[in-house]
């Protein structure tokens, strides 16, 4: 496992979370968290329906896609069919049996992640051109994000030996 | 796995230097594995030693986030107690096997 003795590193991940389902946004909060507890520097960046995720109306309560997720199974593992996703009220059932499990796990709400993540050092952000499209204002957010920013402004500090950028 | 000296005993570590045996674990050991890892123990610093060793006895797995809640240290303050590694770090000097939790 650490035959890597050669390799810079990794001293930074920058994210970018683009997406609103709660695998897409634990994706990146998991990562982030890792990166903290390993003493990796980690910059948040969340956009488009990524925003979800720290809006604080909206960031307890993600869901999981029932609809168009071929990856979905029932309880005991037989497909999960489509037409069943679409019934109103299942993606919500199946959201909080995802979080159910999660829980289980000790994978903690979103807006315990964030705190957990800033209290390592991580910093998160809101992507400027996605908070003008949502009309969403600084009060809209999380007290954890650190600026609303342009992307401009991110990859500027997204630099030095050991960084990463990873897109979920 | 290793032999290492640590504070005049002869002890069985993994590659990574954790103990093998937390049965083997002592205060003195703790203080030294912590020296080499530029920490000073404190009080508080063996308050989490002993909270960790109590739960990994009791086969539970570890997560900052239960420490976080474990009315020792919150969050923030595991992270200033052991620096780079609030559970990697803390676990190795609790003399407790490296953790296998994501959180």
């Amino acid at each position: 496992m650490n035959d890597s003795k050669n390799e810079t590193p990794l001293k930074k991940v920058c994210m970018i979370c683009s997406k609103g389902t709660i695998e897409d946004v634990y994706a990146t909060l998991v990562m982030g968290n890792g990166a903290v507890m390993e003493g990796i520097e980690a910059r948040l960046f969340f956009t488009f329906f990524g925003l979800d995720a720290i809006t604080k109306k909206r960031m307890n309560r993600l869901h999981t896609a029932t609809v168009g997720n071929p990856a979905m199974r029932m309880p005991g593992g037989l497909p999960f069919p489509t037409l069943l996703g679409a019934i109103p009220g299942v993606e919500a059932g199946v959201s909080a049996m995802m979080k159910k499990e999660m829980e289980r796990l000790d994978i903690p709400p979103v807006d315990e992640f964030l705190d957990m993540i800033t209290a390592g050092g991580g910093e998160i952000y809101a992507c400027k051109l996605a908070v003008d499209m949502f009309k969403l204002k600084k009060e809209d957010l999380s007290e954890h994000v650190l600026d609303i920013i342009t992307i401009g402004d991110f990859f500027a500090m997204s630099g030095g030996e050991g960084t990463q950028i990873i897109f979920t | 796995m290793a032999e290492k000296v640590i504070a005049g005993k002869s002890i069985e570590v993994t590659d990574e230097g954790y103990l093998v045996n937390m049965e083997d674990w002592s205060r003195e050991i703790a203080a030294e594995l912590a020296s080499e890892a530029g920490i000073e123990l404190t009080g508080k610093h063996l308050e989490v030693l002993e909270y960790l060793r109590e739960k990994q006895s009791a086969g539970e797995t570890l997560t900052i986030r239960k420490v976080g809640k474990s009315g020792i240290v919150d969050i923030k303050g595991l992270y200033k107690l052991f620096p780079g590694g609030p559970l990697k770090i803390s676990s190795k000097l609790a003399g407790i096997p490296k953790p296998t939790s994501c959180v």
